[in-house]
């Protein structure tokens, strides 16, 4: 088990012919991912890394069935790429183009549930069910399979807390990247909710950063929901207020999003939250530990 | 990006939203001059990327073109919640009745729109909506539908135009207008925020935006041709955006270099638990490779001598191999001598270390995890104060 893929998995990469898409189609196929086909428009009938490219996403899902779709398209074009993956009934569109205007996500939120189709990202570095799928541009070298699940609004944070868990001998279920826009797919709580649910996954890893209130809100769904133990980290407790941190999202407006509010409202819920990646690694193995042996 | 008030008032009229005749000066004659061409009296403003300018006295209302070159010298040497003034507009002024308050801001918890009226301008929101809920329009606008006549609807009903005044239904038109123009110009302008306070009626029943507040996103600026950002104030910030990289200036001593957001503000953070201050914020980003870590290397060395460097790469996609070149490169080039703490980890980390102990630069120090680094560096930088 594990939550959102696994190897039944059939990914389709639009944006394939790109440098980016065809770069990390290769890695997804290494990883062992079943990538089934590519899209770009203007280019059906090519070939990127062995896997047949089609003209639209439709043409490629009445040709070979797929249900998760991966995103390369540069942000001029990403709205309707979203559109396009979600009106051919992709179930779970992975975007991980960065710098989509604000407008045209808040347009692809509200058009989504309409058809169905859920989205994690944009600027995001995908997702990761180890040893099974990848679909993104997660580093499948340092992940091993397991019992941790990971969710994290950082890329590199989160390479550098699964790389220590699996130095540690600590496998992970999945890790979600859910990306670093203010208007973003799906966050934490929906996460957690399929953590829960899934038999494989024993504890989960919550990275989270200023800017928002995804982290408080995900607090008190933890302190109502939650039976697996959740661990947490919280980036930008020195960041000033008013400026964009790398990330669109990352952001302290006025007093609000800010880092500290955001650990206290985990710590109110009973979440241990570490100081630092490497303490996170360290309290979900010993929460694991303390939840295999009660 | 911030507008200035003028920036953002000239595109309002721009998409027809009624503004007074006004024009920017940077010097106090030329205030004087455009005084005769506005019309007197006239309204003298400070034009600064921060709120609060009435209150600290940079607007003022002037009756004679001296009284506006006096206004405008003073005002333009002004510093307002820390912001410069760089310029001042100079604006027909015009006899209030009443003040509102307009506004359509991005929420990140609806993830779409929200369209925000309040009856009286320039008061707190949050205490009129206890006072007066009925003063209070606060409507969520879906994306893909737009604004409904309905919501226009509410924010007349909720300004409560006296009826049985003179002009009274086109005073409620004209409002109801400019909430049409000013979600058109929200959508059409890609802004995440557009405020009018105070939006007036005038004595004479027009309504007028008496200010503008603009924020356009960042992400959009590529279908927003004539909207350009300044070049920033900082000259590591500015040398690091023309590389392409994500650079925040930051009041200490500890220059701060990683790959990914997060990482490089969990950085700066456990920075400061330490007992240190970073610099900088300086994201490298995912793929980075040697020119990239060069040209952050550089931006860093552009500002003020920093007492000691922290790179801390964790590399996925990133090979560290490449950083580490990059970073040689850079510190035979640029000459600095300032002790660089490096921590690599992840994708060719071994192949990065051999990299630098073949360069066998005196002043770089390998460090083998993140928080020996973080220790490291904050330790030699308060040994070099």
């Amino acid at each position: 088990m594990s939550i959102l893929i696994d190897n039944a998995t059939r990914v389709l990469v639009q944006g394939i012919t790109g440098r980016e898409g065809a770069f990390h189609t290769g890695r997804m196929l290494a990883s062992g991912t079943n990538v089934v086909a590519g899209v770009t428009p203007g280019h059906g009938g090519k070939e990127v890394e062995g896997v047949p490219v089609f003209d639209s996403v439709h043409e490629a899902v009445a040709t070979i069935a797929a249900d998760v779709a991966v995103l390369f398209v540069p942000a001029p074009r990403a709205r309707d790429a979203l559109f396009e993956a979600a009106d051919a009934g992709i179930r779970l569109i992975v975007c991980i183009t960065e710098g989509i205007p604000v407008r045209d996500m808040a347009e692809v939120m509200a058009h989504l549930p309409r058809r169905g189709a859920r989205l994690i990202g944009p600027n995001c570095p995908g997702l990761i069910t180890p040893a099974r799928c990848s679909a993104g541009i997660m580093p499948s070298e340092i992940f091993a399979p397991g019992a941790a699940g990971v969710v994290s609004r950082s890329g590199t944070l989160t390479y550098e807390v699964v790389h220590e868990l699996t130095q540690a001998g600590i496998g992970q279920s999945t890790a979600v990247g859910m990306g670093g826009d203010a208007v973003h797919g799906i966050g934490f709580i929906e996460c957690l909710q399929l953590f829960e649910a899934d038999r494989e996954t024993e504890g989960v890893a919550l990275i989270g950063e200023i800017g928002g209130d995804d982290e408080e809100r995900a607090a008190v769904y933890i302190r109502d929901n939650m039976t697996k133990p959740v661990v947490a980290y919280v980036a930008g407790h020195s960041a000033p207020p008013g400026r964009r941190m790398g990330h669109a999202g990352a952001i302290v407006e006025g007093s609000s999003g800010t880092a500290a509010s955001k650990q206290a409202a985990l710590e109110a819920a009973g979440i241990p939250v570490a100081a630092s990646p490497s303490e996170l690694a360290r309290l979900l193995g010993e929460a694991v530990k303390r939840r295999r042996t009660t | 990006m911030d507008l200035l008030e003028h920036q953002g008032k000239a595109l309002f009229a721009a998409a027809g939203l009624p503004v007074l005749p006004a024009d920017v000066a940077v010097t106090p004659e030329d205030a004087a001059r455009l005084a005769a061409v506005v019309g007197l009296p006239a309204a003298v403003k400070a034009q600064a990327r921060t709120g609060g300018r009435g209150k600290a006295g940079g607007i003022r209302i002037c009756r004679s073109a001296g009284e506006v070159e006096a206004a405008a010298a003073e005002i333009l040497a002004m510093t307002i919640r820390g912001k410069p003034v760089v310029s001042v507009l100079v604006e027909q002024a015009v006899e209030v009745h009443r003040e509102m308050y307009l506004a359509i801001v991005s929420s990140r918890a609806l993830r779409g729109p929200l369209l925000v009226f309040a009856r009286e301008g320039g008061v707190d929101i949050e205490e009129l909506a206890k006072r007066d809920p009925g003063a209070i329009v606060r409507s969520p606008i879906d994306p893909l539908l737009g604004l409904c006549d309905y919501q226009v609807r509410d924010v007349v009903a909720a300004a409560a135009l006296d009826p049985e005044g003179p002009g009274a239904a086109d005073a409620r038109k004209a409002l109801g207008a400019v909430v049409r123009a000013l979600w058109r110009f929200y959508h059409d302008r890609d802004a995440t925020l557009v405020e009018v306070n105070p939006l007036v009626l005038t004595q004479d029943g027009e309504v007028v935006c008496l200010d503008s507040k603009v924020t356009v996103d960042d992400n959009a600026l590529f279908r927003q041709p004539d909207v350009t950002p300044d070049e920033p104030a900082d000259e590591r910030e500015a040398k690091a955006r023309r590389a392409g990289l994500a650079f925040v200036p930051l009041a200490g001593d500890i220059g701060v270099i990683g790959n990914g957001a997060g990482l490089v503000m969990s950085t700066i953070d456990q920075i400061a638990t330490m007992g240190g201050r970073a610099a900088d914020f300086c994201d490298i980003g995912g793929g980075a490779r040697s020119e990239v870590a060069r040209a952050a290397l550089e931006a860093m060395f552009a500002g003020p001598p920093v007492a000691a460097v922290l790179v801390n790469i964790f590399g996925g996609i990133t090979r560290c191999e490449d950083v580490a070149k990059g970073l040689v490169e850079a510190i035979k080039a640029a000459g600095v001598d300032a002790p660089v703490v490096v921590r690599l980890d992840g994708n060719a980390a071994e192949e990065g270390h051999a990299v630098l102990a073949d360069a066998a630069l005196p002043n770089v120090t390998l460090a083998l995890d993140p928080d020996e680094a973080v220790k490291l560096v904050v330790d030699i930088a308060r040994e070099r104060v």
